[in-house]
């Protein structure tokens, strides 16, 4: 099948790719813009561990096309630090051993990113409920959950003084 | 690495073009919203069309009215569908299954008209094609034996949509657009018992709309059994929308199950056993009775099936005394 000219925005720049339409996302953001933070797990779905934004909306790259995606704002795990300035989640992550393998980090980080941008205080039920399409094998979550948790209740600190 | 086989993606302008195109390919076509079915279904080369006909960009397929009833558009997503304020007050088994479909970022990405036409599945199906080959290929790709059934003429594949059994309780209808017109028929009918053949429309039909009718006090609950509270397709689902008078009497019943056959199973005796009476233990308890003996779900998808038809009764007796409050 015949490659094309597509155009994707990726933390907040534009990129130039010639692919085939059947390339997914995941693959081209691994391949063609050699951002490997974003991680093949089951590539049908079932995992989340592929998670990227998309207009500040948790989806699956696995399972989506550059070819229906020109124009929209992606954000991957590269997208989340600053230049050498950590995310607080990232940072909160790494402080509170919420990563063993790092597998599912980035699809974790990146699912609670969305969530703490449009719910200031969300209780645990609410970031376990965000979290609930990205899986991990080996912390059993609730060091994920802490992390989350904090930030939330730091970004909430701010807010109030 | 799974990969999707290649294909050409094309994109209508409207719905008109769309089916148009559709036309134009043939059996060489698929058409696409979210992609959240087909595409694991495509790398697990259970289907491998050279055209995809892509909806996502047809503003004509988002959207919700509501006027004398409410009308959801095919394509509007599944985290839309359980978010909307009139459909939760009013329609609230439809709110309570698209929030329970897989995960956040699938609801984002797929669409209530996606689900209702989900493919069927079974654990000899939804496999690699490395599996499916290393096994023996059957009956409903490639092969000439059901695996979960083998002395059967037919296919077994189990309906794993959450929203049919709702819609269809709630006296929904939908609408499908086509070369030769359009039509609009009740939801049951949108569905065949049969693994293969499961859908009641033809395949350059595209379903553009769901129509429910006025709510009219229908109370309404959807329950779903899963092994985990998040992925999971059901294993057994219940749809129950009921009405009652100001004394409490059953005006109207609909019971739909889900997850227990090849097509959302209607309990038509449940249903009736209800009407005229108001909801008590004992009509519970027989409408239960009744909904569980047409249950007949086979070993082809997560638990026994045996666990599965017994919790056709109590997932019923649930529902109802769900909406007994």
């Amino acid at each position: 099948m015949m490659k094309q000219v597509l155009h994707l925005r990726v933390n907040g720049q534009t990129h130039e790719l010639y692919i085939e339409p059947h390339k997914t996302l995941l693959e081209a953001l691994r391949e063609d813009l050699d951002l490997t933070g974003t991680k093949h797990g089951c590539e049908l779905g079932e995992c989340g561990a592929c998670t990227v934004l998309v207009d500040g909306t948790p989806i699956l790259a696995c399972l989506a096309l550059p070819i229906e995606l020109q124009g929209r704002e992606i954000t991957t795990v590269e997208g989340m630090a600053h230049g050498a300035e950590l995310h607080p989640l990232q940072r909160s992550f790494a402080e509170l051993n919420a990563a063993q393998c790092g597998y599912c980090t980035a699809g974790m980080m990146l699912s609670a990113k969305a969530l703490l941008d449009h719910e200031k205080n969300p209780t645990r039920e609410q970031i376990r409920d965000a979290l609930a399409g990205n899986l991990c094998r080996c912390t059993g979550y609730e060091k994920i959950l802490d992390a989350v948790e904090r930030v939330a209740s730091e970004q909430s600190t701010v807010e109030s003084k | 690495m799974l990969r999707l086989p290649p294909f050409t993606y094309h994109v209508p302008r409207s719905i008109d073009d769309a089916v148009n195109l559709y036309a134009q390919y043939g059996a060489d076509a698929m058409f696409v919203a979210g992609g959240t079915d087909l595409y694991p279904n495509m790398k697990r080369r259970q289907f491998e069309p050279k055209v995809l006909i892509g909806l996502n960009a047809l503003t004509e397929l988002r959207g919700i009215t509501n006027d004398n009833g409410i009308t959801l558009r095919a394509g509007t997503s599944l985290a839309q569908i359980s978010a909307h304020p009139i459909l939760q007050s009013q329609y609230a088994a439809l709110a309570i299954a698209a929030q329970l479909v897989s995960t956040p970022q699938l609801r984002a990405m797929g669409t209530l008209g996606g689900n209702l036409c989900l493919d069927t599945r079974c654990n000899y199906y939804d496999q690699e094609f490395w599996w499916r080959k290393a096994l023996g290929f059957c009956m409903k790709k490639d092969g000439e034996i059901c695996m979960v059934a083998p002395g059967s003429p037919r296919c077994w594949a189990v309906s794993s949509t959450d929203c049919a059994p709702v819609v269809i309780a709630l006296d929904g209808r939908v609408r499908l657009v086509s070369p030769r017109g359009e039509r609009v028929i009740a939801a049951t009918d949108l569905y065949r018992d049969d693994g293969i053949e499961y859908l009641g429309k033809a395949r350059d039909e595209l379903l553009t709309e769901i129509i429910l009718p006025p709510a009219d006090g229908v109370k309404s609950v959807y329950l779903k059994l899963r092994r985990r509270d998040s992925f999971d397709f059901p294993i057994l689902g219940v749809a129950a929308a009921l009405r009652f008078a100001p004394n409490g009497e059953i005006e109207t019943a609909r019971l739909v199950l889900g997850g227990v056959g090849s097509r959302p199973l209607e309990c038509i005796e449940s249903a009736r056993l209800m009407i005229g009476q108001k909801l008590s233990r004992d009509v519970i308890d027989a409408a239960a009775e009744a909904a569980w003996k047409p249950a007949r779900p086979l070993d082809n998808t997560d638990s026994t099936h045996g666990y599965r038809k017994k919790m056709a009764r109590v997932y019923v007796t649930r529902a109802l005394e769900t909406l007994a409050e």
